[in-house]
């Protein structure tokens, strides 16, 4: 072993001080200017917006496990914003176009890959609805067009063109569909933020929170009670859970979300692929895995538990789309916790609690949204309450008003 | 295979079951407020306890209540709604009423 090696492994300073990414744990202070409850991507990005663009920097992030360790990490890494609405679209719209220059602005490769994402019509009715869809992301500015069955062909040629006995009728070529390696996404934003003097706190769990006359006045935590002068809750899968501890419901109902990696194999398969009708999407990482996702559980839990049951229906679709993966081996499977809503829009902006700012309800559609989320959830805060112009219509109380943003039609797999 | 046990059929696959949300007191839809109807409808309490929840056997359209626990998954018991609902709710009356 070489001397300098050893050197290294002895010197006390080394790896931790100087070469760290994340600063040293401390201890809790009295209080903060911003409470953000959940160091996941939508977490440490607003931390890291407050303090970048804001000058806002008494911020901490609490985090019950660890850094990216919930539903960041479960989830299956698509980007993309060819959604139905216009509200939906103009905000993912948004959202990519922060992903495409993230790996420049962090300094830190995040692995953006623009694959490009075909979904599948396999009914006259799909084929409405993606006409639409094209046309809505075309008008803000995104590349979608609807492709009939020859170009499916030439993109992917070894889909078979009439899975389950439905034929494959046109598809829905998203162009700036893309994937992106999601720890980065957290880590990046996360040694960001902390580096402007943003605390995050690992393994420090919200028990309470203190509301006082109708407004948030501070958290208890398994480290100490905390005063705040705001919290931001962004905590997908537990959303309900916290937000009762503030005294209220959330219109939000949380479902598990299988997914599956098989072995790695040579690379094949380059567009993202799903097909709503089949309830399954499939793509091929850069390590040759394929990655297998579905639609959520039939019924709610709070398990990431996984199932026989969705397995086989969820393959047999997948293998119905590409016949030659059928002796393929599973190498890991895992599931992720989905808030979901009734409309299948997120809940962001103003809650029942003066100062308590939702970012709730993200059901299968957060980690597309992290870095828009990032900014939108910063202005929020440091604007006091100014909700910001693109998340309006995603506010709690659409649901009182019944002004929904309806994105049922517009999920990789339906649910 | 999960098993559910239907109060009318017995013990059966849990894939022969459809899902039906929270048990909830309905408001009367004929006098309650915009907000009240949209608490009904929307927002749940979606917490880890043990719940009572609707559940539909599809095959025989037979609808009953289960107990479930929504972190472990148990299944405390299933049985008929009339165990809970055994009265008749009139809504038309107050309809007619108010027409």
């Amino acid at each position: 072993m070489p001397f300098s090696l050893l050197k290294y492994g002895l010197n006390k300073d080394y790896p931790f001080e100087k070469h760290a990414d994340l600063p040293a744990p401390c201890e809790l202070k009295p209080s903060y200017d911003v409470v953000i409850v959940g160091a996941g991507g939508h977490g440490v990005a607003t931390a890291y917006y407050l303090a970048k663009y804001h000058g806002i920097t008494n911020v901490a992030v609490l985090e019950k496990g660890y850094l990216g360790g919930g539903n960041t990490a479960r989830n299956t890494a698509v980007i993309r914003s060819n959604y139905l609405t216009n509200e939906g679209v103009k905000f993912y719209s948004e959202s990519v176009k922060l992903f495409q220059q993230l790996s420049n602005e962090f300094d830190f490769n995040i692995m953006y890959s623009e694959r490009g994402q075909l979904t599948l019509a396999h009914t006259d009715a799909a084929v409405r609805g993606f006409r639409q869809r094209a046309e809505i992301n075309k008008h803000f500015g995104g590349r979608t067009e609807l492709i009939d069955p020859q170009q499916i062909k030439e993109l992917v040629p070894c889909l078979n063109m009439n899975p389950a006995d439905m034929p494959i009728l046109a598809g829905l070529w998203h162009m700036d569909g893309a994937t992106a390696r999601h720890d980065a996404v957290a880590w990046g934003y996360a040694k960001g933020a902390t580096q402007r003097g943003v605390e995050l706190h690992q393994l420090t769990e919200v028990t309470d929170i203190d509301v006082e006359n109708g407004k948030v006045v501070g958290v208890k935590t398994n480290r100490g009670n905390i005063k705040c002068g705001c919290v931001v809750q962004a905590i997908a899968g537990h959303s309900s859970l916290l937000a009762a501890k503030a005294g209220f419901k959330l219109p939000i109902s949380t479902f598990p979300l299988q997914a599956m990696v098989t072995q790695p194999v040579k690379p094949f398969l380059n567009p993202l692929v799903s097909s709503p009708s089949l309830h399954c999407y499939v793509q091929q990482t850069s390590r040759g895995e394929l990655v297998f996702g579905g639609g959520s559980d039939p019924y709610p839990l709070y398990n990431s538990r996984s199932t026989l049951d969705l397995k086989e229906s969820l393959l047999a679709n997948a293998v119905e789309l590409f016949p030659f993966m059928a002796n393929m081996r599973l190498m890991r499977q895992w599931a992720g916790l989905t808030d979901m809503t009734s409309d299948y829009s997120p809940i962001m902006g103003l809650s029942p609690v003066d100062n308590y700012y939702l970012d709730a309800g993200w059901g299968t559609w957060g980690f597309k949204s992290t870095p828009i989320v990032g900014q939108t959830m910063a202005q929020l805060v440091a604007s006091g309450g100014q909700v910001p112009d693109l998340i309006k219509p995603f506010a709690m109380d659409r649901f009182d008003s019944f002004a929904q943003v309806n994105e049922m039609g517009a999920t990789a797999a339906s649910h | 295979m999960k098993i559910l046990t239907c109060p009318l059929n017995g013990p059966r696959n849990i894939s022969e079951f459809v899902y039906g949300g929270e048990v909830k007191d309905m408001p009367d839809p004929n006098t309650c407020s915009d907000k009240a109807w949209a608490d009904y409808v929307f927002y749940h309490d979606n917490l880890i306890q043990i719940v009572k929840e609707w559940w539909l056997h599809a095959p025989s359209g037979y609808w009953f209540i289960a107990e479930r626990h929504t972190a472990s998954d148990e299944i405390i018991k299933t049985y008929d709604p009339s165990e809970i609902y055994n009265t008749r709710i009139e809504f038309s009356t107050q309809q007619e009423e108010r027409a």
